[in-house]
């Protein structure tokens, strides 16, 4: 659906984009993740033809964004950073003019505005000037107004900035939802939701693709080291060596201990089974394992370590 | 062809919501009555004649169209809306066209809101000496020529930056050197005995052509080449987003 072929921008003497390629397949709903200023609005705008690139090829449905701009806007909802919108004109008369721009045919934009709106849940506020709304209600007309032309390809820039925690989690359903039948990319650098929106995420920093992946493959290529945190009721010093003598654990870190029981950070390189030989010794010794967690690496570690 | 007829309605849909729309028209009316009745010698010439309005539109133009001009392009720049404006599958030029539209509208309507002024003036003239429509109906003519220019200039001037008191005073300094080089002591001043090509550039000197009833292709095609040409040069600042 959109395939980004060594892409460069310079603003000046700033590079923006340093060779950016990436594949995107109809249906996925992808994260572009990565710290401010690394490139991804700028990936974006040249998505959406709103400027070209440098060097490098794009295309969208086919269609390449410098030689047919006008057909990979037709196919696009976009909703740029921060929600430009006019603030001077009611909602419901700003979607009837994005309508209009966009060609629907006056019967089928009534009822389509109708339906975003509900969609939305813009109800309460139609008549309004976008003016007059709170930052979250802008947020979702900046939505409407992408979706009301049932486009193939949402490109959405930081769609929860600004939003407050139960707007946040009504945009995320709504994206999963829309995500469904249509392909979707929307930048954040807020990790959590890449984890609970999309089905892949694409990490750009400093101007380049630097990972790619499921949230899952990307927390997988973490520091590599597994984690267990164990609690065991038992004298502690025996505990300890009796830990560090599984093998392949590479350290064990001794925390607070909580109601007499003493506990333990086990870590180990690859070792799959760690939880269960934790279980195995504890059990032989014939202590009460009170608790027994796995650490994993978190996206947060995988973002930091990559994004340095 | 409708892509330029939607920004058009919007555009001029959006001047008529705005209340400074409202303020731009009265200060036009009212000033452009003073200039007839208490700055011109309307009265002491005793004659049905509307020259003493005419004369100082340029100079209400000068101030009051860049005005209207300065927010078409700074606005979408500044609040961002030009990046969800240029998304939407249009060409570049359709949206500068459609809004320069918008804006000259707006123009026309203040001008037409001027037609009491003469109808009053040909009420009330003395029998033997009616007012003579024929120039009346040139002025008109050459003001919204005029006007239309300086409006072409301020719309590109407003598209060159994301702050509209920017944008307006760009507009008028340019506008009043323009007009500034159609006076024949400004022109002279000009070296290389060029003083009359330059004036030639003035669209003062056309004005003045064509309000005093002189009615020759040339004025016009010279205008409509002027706004032709600040129109491309306004598409192109617009495409300048795609260069930087």
């Amino acid at each position: 659906m959109i395939q980004v072929d060594n892409i460069t921008k310079n603003y000046g003497r700033t590079r923006a984009l340093r060779g950016v390629s990436f594949t995107i397949n109809k249906g996925e709903i992808v994260g572009f993740l990565g710290p401010n200023g690394a490139g991804k609005t700028t990936t974006m705008k040249i998505l959406t033809c709103y400027m070209p690139a440098d060097t490098g090829t794009a295309t969208v449905a086919g269609f390449d964004v410098f030689d047919n701009p006008l057909e990979v806007r037709k196919r696009i909802g976009y909703l740029a950073e921060g929600a430009p919108l006019y603030h001077d004109m009611p909602v419901v008369d700003f979607l009837k003019f994005v309508g209009q721009m966009r060609n629907i045919p006056s019967g089928r934009l009534r009822q389509r505005i109708g339906e975003v709106v509900l969609m939305t849940g813009l109800q309460k506020a139609v008549g309004k000037n976008i003016g007059e709304l709170s930052k979250g209600y802008r947020q979702r007309v900046g939505l409407a107004q992408a979706l009301l032309h049932e486009p193939d390809i949402l490109i959405l820039d930081e769609p929860t900035s600004g939003l407050d925690p139960n707007q946040i989690k009504e945009i995320r359903d709504l994206i999963r939802e829309i995500g469904r039948e249509k392909t979707v990319i929307l930048s954040t650098h807020i990790l959590p939701e890449v984890t609970a929106t999309c089905d892949r995420a694409i990490i750009i920093s400093d101007g380049r693709v630097v990972a790619s992946g499921t949230p899952q493959e990307l927390m997988n290529r973490g520091t590599g080291q597994s984690s267990v945190v164990v609690q065991v009721r038992g004298p502690k010093p025996e505990v300890e060596s009796a830990l560090a003598a599984i093998s392949g654990v590479t350290a064990v870190e001794s925390l607070e201990s909580v109601n007499g029981a003493a506990r333990f950070r086990v870590s180990a390189g690859q070792t799959k089974d760690l939880p269960e030989q934790v279980f195995k010794t504890v059990v032989a010794k014939n202590w009460v394992l009170t608790e027994l967690r796995s650490e994993g690496a978190t996206l947060e570690d995988v973002f930091a370590e990559l994004t340095k | 062809m409708k892509n330029i007829w939607r920004i058009f309605k919007k555009e001029f849909g959006g001047y008529l919501n705005s209340p400074s729309t409202y303020i731009f028209l009265i200060i036009f009316l009212i000033l452009g009555s003073c200039m007839l009745l208490y700055v011109s010698t309307f009265f002491r010439s005793g004659a049905a004649r509307l020259d003493g309005f005419f004369v100082y539109i340029p100079w209400l133009f000068l101030f009051l169209v860049p005005a209207i001009a300065m927010r078409v392009w700074a606005e979408e720049k500044k609040t961002g809306t030009e990046e969800l404006l240029m998304t939407l599958p249009v060409r570049d030029y359709e949206v500068v066209i459609g809004k320069y539209l918008g804006a000259l509208a707006l123009l026309i309507l203040a001008l037409a809101l001027t037609f009491p002024i003469p109808w009053m003036v040909s009420h009330f003239a003395d029998e033997r000496t009616p007012l003579d429509w024929g120039p009346v109906a040139c002025a008109y003519l050459g003001s919204l020529l005029l006007g239309a220019t300086i409006l072409a200039i301020g719309t590109w001037a407003s598209s060159l930056t994301e702050n509209q008191i920017i944008a307006f005073i760009l507009g008028c300094a340019i506008s009043f050197a323009l007009i500034l080089v159609g006076f024949p002591r400004v022109a002279e001043l000009v070296p290389f005995g060029l003083g009359d090509y330059v004036a030639a550039l003035s669209p003062y000197r056309h004005f003045v052509n064509i309000y005093r009833g002189v009615l020759d292709l040339a004025d016009i095609v010279y205008y409509l080449s002027a706004i032709v040409f600040f129109l491309f040069l306004n598409i192109r600042s617009v495409e300048s987003r795609k260069w930087a």
